[in-house]
């Protein structure tokens, strides 16, 4: 636009506080900088982002008629935005502007102010170099669907799902088992209240199922996600349940009906220590209330020789063995990540027994023995027939540990107690709880603590050893035995007890790095959703549209995961409102006279941002999709693509002005 | 492949019948191996405790002649000798510095060591280099009607578990079975005897003894199968004591290769069943 003479740079160095000052001599830097080429003002300020730091700027601009603005100060993460803006209200393209980072690159990482001086010197010279090359550029706005895809239906996706469809929002809620609830819907009561876990949850269960506003598919998954935010398109496998859903009532009567007159088969919402049968409702309060067959356990699918008596026991027909699998495909702006979390496989500390001693049951089996609509009806008789006279809580199974998961669980401690009191409600039986550090942080949480010393729960400050059979003693015989160093005492003890309670941490969901791959998210490297800042952005992702909250993000009790489902809902929800989506413009862009149609940039793009036209025979990039990340820009062999804000003669002018000290 | 032999001090003393045995076995099978020549203590966990450097230093030795002669595999029948072997080569590898040290010591006395030897132990050996169908064609007295605890002690897979499960480990059951014996189920397998505590702390290591003891006897076993000189000569020695403060055991403790050898035919003498303090009178 500009001839090149006629360029008019204003320069601003920010001292942020002592941040950079302290070891940056910026009115050294200032001096320096004043003396390049077309440069016509060049300034030191204490905080360049306060308002009157942005008002220099824009004063500058019409004061002396600038068309480049370089700012030296923190990262472009944390200000660019804030110095773009000011820019543009001072009458430039935002993109006039380039933003130097002397405080994360320079003063947070250097000692030697000489040396640090220098190399402030040289990125802000180099800035001004690469400036006099950047060009007006345009943000470009698509418009931004308004209908919302949510992953998981526990309590975070129930939440999210409710909260958008109260703002008149159409949601998709898909879970991948036959019914929602989650492990919420497992628990017997939650803590530090007591309330009951069911009658919290299933209002909210039922109020998914009535809301129109919210399309519920269970038993389903996502399979593929293309798009970008505000236009993906979603494909959707639901699995067959060989029952039609829009026909079956609940009634219940195939399952009366179903040629196994007794339960038989382990009843995996009852973690196996309940039956079922092949035709079976996960629970009672399940959402949908629509039963379900399992082949693997189903006589017509295992030997194509039933008499199909559910079939004949329903009168409405529901039953469709034929039913297949069904592929459905959406369009969405906005999607929310629900999916949870696995508990940690007891199997893994062998020291614990848990698989080789018939009492030794994990937390979440526990939850479903103290509950009144469990496999026992909420009595607590163990594996072997008796009931518990003592019994004995280990805290972090799979928690705090070099050799298993290093991450506490954050709900263990207090589950455990709720679990103590239930234990002790129910059995009377003596409760030991093994702890390393007892960890209550939370509103009426250390309160609770306070109840179950009160109620004579015995506290042993001390990681178990080993649960063992070996008895010592008449006393021990028949028993299992904790050993364990009481830390607070300071001697080993061995208690002998009739059940054991592992307290199982909570881990990523098994699929959660098949997630990250389909909705190309970022994931740490245990496996919990990235979010894109811990602090000031906790349920985003780095993909822009897709949001996540609950354990996928990483362990967290009910309250913590409720907030979070809220918060991602009026993320998206303002997303939504705004109607349309802005595109940065540091996209890549093909020169159509110059490529070859040689498809090499095709198959790089980690976006899927380029598709080849047939009838030009030419690339084409989509720029709603590319995120600039510069592949295919340095692949192509005939240099038919550039890129916005990277261009050669501004990256080499970049260059040029590191090197050059004049 | 060569195999180089490395007995340590104890198969050449108190565990003098792990060695007779393991030859005895090795030679019916055919397993050839070297003994290195003028090989030195391993320097053991309490010299480790004193002086790493020193220590490993010394075990390091031991491996540089066997490498000289073209060596692969060092076996080293005794838990603690493959222990401290096995660590120096991990101890090499993640400090180089360390490594560094070791090599111009050993140059001071003309040596070198690359630390790239494979430390093996004789289960290993026996069943992941496919000597299982030998031996299982060298059974001649299938042991039946006898009931047998496989005890492999805690240094064998802790802290490196290279060939075997840490906390079941299954190598010497697979072996024990061959010889027609039955196994009972003992999940103390890899708990700790007391070690060397029990010359200083006889009285915790008593309590450890007394477990495994027992729990044997009462899970049915005739008798202990060991394949560690120190787990051995713990359960074994000190069963009069045990008697005093606890009960009587009376079950005696061997090494595997002891059992495997009587399986193939050899006298309780040529097996050094014999030297065992609790007499293994009962086996015929």
């Amino acid at each position: 636009m500009n001839n090149k003479d006629d360029i008019r740079i204003g320069f601003y160095i920010c001292h942020c506080g002592t941040n950079i000052a302290g070891i940056v001599d910026v009115v050294d830097v200032k001096n320096h900088i004043s003396k390049l080429k077309n440069v016509v003002v060049s300034r030191d300020y204490k905080y360049m982002c306060s308002d009157p730091g942005q008002e220099l700027i824009q004063k500058d601009i019409k004061e002396f008629n600038l068309n480049r603005v370089v700012v030296a100060s923190c990262s472009p993460t944390l200000h660019e935005k804030t110095f773009r803006n000011a820019v543009e209200k001072g009458g430039l393209n935002p993109f006039y502007f380039h933003m130097v980072n002397i405080r994360e690159q320079v003063s947070w990482v250097h000692t030697d102010r000489e040396k640090a001086t220098s190399k402030a010197k040289d990125l802000c010279r180099a800035a001004i170099y690469r400036v006099r090359y950047h060009k007006m550029l345009e943000r470009k706005r698509v418009p931004y669907n308004k209908d919302v895809l949510v992953v998981g239906g526990g309590i975070a996706g129930i939440q999210a799902s409710l909260t958008l469809a109260a703002a008149g929002k159409k949601v998709y809620l898909v879970e991948e088992k036959p019914t929602i609830g989650g492990h919420m819907a497992m628990f017997d009561k939650t803590f530090p209240t007591l309330d009951c876990a069911a009658c919290i949850l299933t209002p909210k269960m039922s109020a998914v199922k009535g809301n129109k506003n919210i399309i519920l598919w269970t038993y389903s998954e996502v399979k593929k996600v293309e798009g970008f935010a505000g236009n993906f398109k979603v494909t959707i496998r639901r699995k067959p349940r060989y029952v039609r859903e829009e026909l079956c009532v609940g009634c219940n009567q195939c399952i009366e009906a179903c040629v196994f007159k007794e339960p038989k088969f382990p009843d995996e919402f009852n973690l196996g220590l309940g039956k079922r049968k092949p035709i079976y409702l996960p629970f009672p309060q399940s959402t949908p209330n629509v039963v379900l067959i399992d082949e693997q356990t189903c006589l017509h699918f295992k030997t194509g020789k039933c008499k199909q008596s559910c079939a004949a026991a329903c009168d409405r027909k529901a039953i469709d063995f034929n039913q297949k699998e069904e592929l459905k495909e959406i369009e969405v702006g906005s999607i929310i990540l629900a999916t949870g979390f696995n508990i940690f496989d007891a199997h893994k500390e062998p020291y614990y027994g848990y698989g080789i001693y018939p009492n030794v049951y994990t937390s979440l089996e526990v939850e479903r023995l103290v509950n009144a609509s469990g496999p026992t009806g909420g009595e607590v008789i163990l594996r072997d027939g008796k009931k518990p006279k003592s019994i004995g809580i280990i805290h972090c199974v799979g928690s705090r540990s070099e050799k298993t998961n290093k991450w506490c669980s954050r709900v263990c401690c207090m589950y455990s107690l709720k679990l103590a009191h239930l234990l002790k409600e129910h059995t009377g039986a003596e409760i030991y709880n093994f702890y390393i550090d007892m960890r209550t942080p939370g509103k009426m949480y250390e309160e609770f603590y306070d109840r179950l010393l009160e109620e004579g729960v015995h506290f042993i400050r001390g990681k178990v050893a080993e649960v063992t059979d070996c008895a010592l003693n008449k006393d021990e015989e028949g028993k299992l035995i904790l050993r364990a160093e009481d830390t607070l005492a300071g001697f080993l003890r061995r208690i002998p007890v009739d059940m054991v309670v592992l307290s199982v941490g909570i881990e990523p969901d098994k699929k959660s790095k098949e997630m990250v791959r389909i909705f190309n998210i970022g994931c740490s490297t245990e496996g919990f959703f990235q979010e894109r800042h811990p602090k000031l952005a906790p349920v985003h992702t780095f993909t822009d549209g897709i949001f996540i909250a609950g354990c996928c993000q990483g362990p967290k009790d009910i309250p913590d995961t409720v907030a979070q489902a809220g918060a991602a809902a009026s993320e998206a929800l303002a997303l939504i409102d705004t109607g349309y989506l802005e595109l940065e413009p540091n996209t890549a862009y093909i020169i159509e006279d110059e490529c070859s149609g040689c498809k090499t940039c095709v198959n790089l793009c980690p976006y899927s941002a380029i598709s080849y036209d047939e009838d030009k025979k030419k690339a084409y990039i989509n720029e709603g999709l590319c995120k600039g990340c510069g592949t295919c820009v340095a692949a192509c062999p005939s240099g038919a693509i550039k890129q916005n804000l990277f261009e050669d003669e501004q990256i080499f002018s970049e260059i040029e002005g590191v090197l050059i000290n004049d | 492949m060569k195999y180089f032999y490395y007995p340590g001090c104890s198969l050449k003393g108190m565990g003098k019948s792990y060695e007779e045995s393991l030859l005895k076995v090795c030679t019916k099978i055919n397993l050839q191996m070297e003994e290195i020549e003028d090989w030195n203590c391993c320097g053991s966990t309490p010299y480790l405790g004193i002086d790493e450097l020193k220590s490993m230093a010394l075990a390091c030795r031991n491996m540089a002649i066997a490498e000289k002669k073209g060596g692969t595999d060092i076996i080293a029948p005794c838990s603690a000798c493959y222990l401290i072997l096995n660590k120096t080569n991990h101890t090499l590898k993640d400090y180089p510095d360390l490594k560094e040290k070791i090599g111009e010591a050993l140059k001071e006395i003309g040596m070198a060591y690359s630390g790239n030897l494979k430390i093996r132990h004789p289960l290993d050996v026996f069943v992941n280099d496919g000597w299982m169908e030998k031996i299982g064609a060298s059974i001649k007295k299938p042991l039946k009607d006898l009931k047998i605890a496989c005890y492999y002690g805690c240094q064998l897979t802790r802290p490196y578990s290279e060939f075997d499960d840490q906390i079941n480990p299954q190598t010497m059951d697979k072996l024990i079975e061959l010889t027609g014996a039955q196994i009972v189920d003992y999940p103390l397998k890899t708990k700790c005897c007391g070690g060397i505590i029990t010359g200083n702390m006889t009285e915790t290591s008593l309590e450890l003894i007394y477990i495994l003891l027992k729990e044997a006897k009462k899970r049915g076993a005739d008798i202990i199968a060991t394949p560690c000189p120190l787990c051995q000569f713990n359960l074994d020695a000190y069963q009069d004591k045990i008697e005093k403060k606890y009960e009587k055991m009376d079950i005696p403790v061997l090494y595997f290769t002891q059992i495997i050898g009587l399986a193939m035919g050899f006298s309780k003498e040529v097996l050094g069943i014999n030297r065992c303090l609790t007499s293994a009178r009962s086996l015929k």
